[in-house]
């Protein structure tokens, strides 16, 4: 039995922060209620590295901070002008390859990239609209999947699953070909508890509880009040 | 030498149309029509798409009367997942209400004030540049003052119901997501972001008494102008009384006789359809039993003064009373008297959100009821220019399969054109020459029906609409747009 290793110390943007050895650099971050933003993390789910929203620099080199470990000694650059545009560049990239019309969306106030943007004050993207056809399909009983929203963090194909652990969603082509699946048998096995969840779990309104949208009056969803990473930056006090 | 006059854009109506006015060798009018470019593209934009999501994608059709389409289509959506209209929780009835009158409310005040008023002060020959709101502003501050806050009172109300003053949530298919806390109900009833409740009422009344001596004064344009008979639509409650909310379909004719009485409008398919005439992408709405020549109506306040029996709030039914007296109890049909309904509808929506506010069932909890799914609803609702109409099918993985909108500025379009006939032959017909006031003056006769053309056009946000002059082989030979 190894004993328990000491903290390690790391910087971010020059602020000395602890951590446990073998955490991620945005795990550790958040311990010292440092927000670097991400969109495809899910505490909990394997890490995927797939949105690069959470891009930090160290020693020049660019990593993702959901899946690098942090070391000892670390300088970690995360709120920095350059590194922030490059964040606001991927979140605009991530609207213009989808159709998001915000204001007749369901997730609406609850949705992490439509946060992200107020967060990162995006206007108009920088990139031409894609407008990619795409539709609307039936995901078993419970749920309906909004293809055109969906931006593949792949959270659902990590974290939705039936009761005996078969993974619901999947991933079909690749690259800006890449779609989600799903397993129509496994998707009408899921309960009402497990539909709400992987509704809660879709960072955007891709994956649709049935008749459920609205239900929450504007001025008390999620991110109406405060913007989102508040919580996270609130622990530091 | 025989001419065409094209009106377009049409100034202060909301959306994009266009009036041409044919005149012959002697400057007589040959025709006349109003166009307004229908797009049907929300029917098909709302294809697919999950049905729980129509009420705050189609309120999108319109930025001045969004909650109408809002609570149409929830109405319409209440019946897919089995709940009837009054199968609803009372405080899901009684939010939805209150929100549907705080709009009226704002919408009827906006349309006096900012559109009506301007030709009524200062009359039709004025010099453009002071005849709009600025210039009611500028010569009659007090007027422009309560212009902004009763229709900021109707957004406040809006604000407390939907969560936001445009194109909110609110209303969901079985109910509503929020009640009424004490805290938006003190605010609306003391008065806060707007004057309160009883100030607006009083404010309400002043402006029908306004509207009263103006008539007074002015018998004759006010009398006269634009009035031609014609049929009346428009939903009544159980007992007859106005209801902007809901009820059952009646239709009346120019003489007070019923057409329609009691009619559900899950049946509208069944007594109404819609006529398509090659010159207007707009169709033509008539009552069946009528048929094309004849079942032509009204929609709208006029009409639904028309064809209820009585107002359920005291002092809109006392203007009411002395507005049926006008007429020996008979159907108004004089164009202008729609500003005399609009303000008196104005009063009552007033009362009726006072009453509401006192009510207790809007700080009860139970907000959403269920039933049986089916895969069809219709909504219909008052909305402030008239019945509105929204018909929905949905499949068996609840996306919409089918939609169809017949909008208020919809079942307008003939009143609209007769009163644009009306406009060109009493004011244009025999003139040599053609000038802004007398242009004006057709579009007096549009702007009573308040056509919402971004509704009928049923298109994303506004468009303009201006006026040309053709000789009868197609040169342009003037050109008038504001
Ligand atoms: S459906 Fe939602 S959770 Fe799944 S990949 Fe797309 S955005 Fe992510
Ligand atoms: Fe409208």
């Amino acid at each position: 039995m190894s004993k328990p290793k000491a903290r390690i110390s790391f910087t971010v943007d020059g602020k000395k922060c602890s951590a446990a050895p073998g955490q991620t650099i945005l795990q550790a971050a958040k311990d010292n209620g440092i927000y670097i933003p991400a969109l495809c993390r899910w505490e909990g789910f394997k890490p995927a590295g797939a949105c690069r929203v959470c891009t930090v620099r160290v020693g020049g080199r660019y990593m993702a901070a959901c899946t690098q470990p942090v070391t000892d000694g670390m300088a970690v650059e995360n709120d920095v002008p350059d590194l922030q545009d490059m964040r606001k560049a991927l979140i605009e990239m991530l609207f213009v390859e989808g159709n998001h019309m915000c204001p007749t969306c369901e997730k609406s106030g609850n949705c992490e990239l439509q946060a992200l943007a107020y967060r990162f004050l995006m206007l108009v993207p920088r990139f031409p609209f894609q407008f990619p056809a795409r539709r609307v399909e039936p995901a078993g009983k419970k749920i309906l999947l909004e293809h055109n929203r969906c931006i593949k963090c792949l959270r659902c194909v990590r974290g939705v699953r039936t009761r005996d652990n078969k993974a619901v969603f999947g991933t079909l082509r690749r690259s800006r070909d890449k779609k989600i699946s799903v397993d129509q048998v496994l998707a009408s096995a899921l309960t009402d508890k497990q539909a709400r969840q992987a509704m809660d779990r879709c960072p955007v309104g891709s994956i649709l509880k049935k008749e459920v949208g609205f239900a929450v009056p504007i001025g008390r969803r999620k991110y109406d009040k405060e913007p989102i990473g508040s919580d996270v930056e609130k622990a530091r006090g | 030498m025989a001419r065409k006059i094209v009106i377009e854009p049409v100034t202060r109506v909301e959306g994009h149309g266009k009036v041409t006015i044919r005149l012959d060798d002697r400057n007589n009018v040959a025709s006349s029509r109003l166009h307004i470019v229908e797009f049907r593209g929300f029917e098909r934009f709302v294809q697919g798409r999950p049905y729980w999501e129509a009420p705050v994608l189609v309120q999108r059709l319109c930025g001045i009367c969004p909650v109408s389409h809002h609570l149409a289509a929830a109405k319409a959506m209440d019946q897919v997942i089995g709940v009837e209209a009054d199968g609803l929780s009372p405080t899901a009835e009684k939010m939805r209400r209150l929100m549907h009158y705080g709009q009226m409310f704002q919408s009827h005040a906006l349309h006096f004030f900012h559109l009506a008023a301007p030709d009524l002060l200062f009359g039709a020959d004025a010099d453009p540049a002071v005849r709009n709101v600025i210039g009611i502003a500028l010569t009659n501050k007090e007027l422009a003052t309560r212009a902004v806050l009763l229709r900021k009172f109707g957004q406040e109300v809006i604000l407390a119901t939907a969560g936001k003053k445009i194109h909110g949530t609110g209303a969901v298919p079985g109910g509503i997501n929020k009640n009424l806390s004490i805290e938006e109900r003190d605010a609306l009833l003391q008065g806060a972001g707007a004057p309160a409740i009883e100030t607006m009422i009083d404010w309400a009344e002043e402006a029908v008494e306004f509207l009263k001596d103006y008539h007074a004064k002015n018998r004759a344009l006010m009398d006269g102008f634009a009035a031609f008979p014609s049929n009346h639509l428009g939903l009544v409650g159980r007992d007859g009384a106005l209801d902007f909310y809901h009820g059952a379909m009646r239709a009346v004719d120019a003489g007070g006789k019923r057409i329609l009485d009691d009619v559900d409008y899950r049946d509208y398919l069944k007594y109404i359809a819609e006529e398509v005439r090659t010159w207007s992408y707009m169709k033509f709405p008539y009552l069946k039993s009528l048929g094309k020549a004849e079942g032509w109506y009204r929609v709208g306040p006029l009409a639904r003064l028309n064809v209820c029996d009585f107002i359920p709030t005291p002092r809109a039914q006392k203007q009411f009373e002395a507005f049926r007296a006008y007429t020996g109890g008979k159907p108004n049909n004089m164009s202008l008297h729609m500003h005399w309904a609009r303000l008196i509808e104005l009063l009552h929506s007033g009362e009726v959100i006072r009453e509401l506010l006192l009510d207790p069932d809007l700080q009860k909890t139970e907000l959403v009821r269920k039933g049986r799914k089916r895969g069809e609803g219709v909504g219909l609702v008052e909305a402030p220019r008239g019945t509105l109409f929204h018909h929905y099918r949905v499949d068996e993985n609840d996306q919409i399969s089918m939609a169809n909108l017949i909008v208020s500025t919809t079942n307008n379009n003939e009143p609209m054109n007769r009163a644009v006939h009306w406009g060109a032959m009493n004011v244009l017909s025999g003139k040599r020459d053609i000038t802004e006031g007398m242009l004006n003056r057709v579009e007096i006769a549009i702007r009573a029906y308040d056509p919402c053309l971004s509704c009928a056009t049923h298109a994303l946000g506004r468009m303009p609409l201006a006026v040309e002059l053709y000789d009868t082989g197609g040169n342009l030979i003037d050109r008038k747009a504001r």
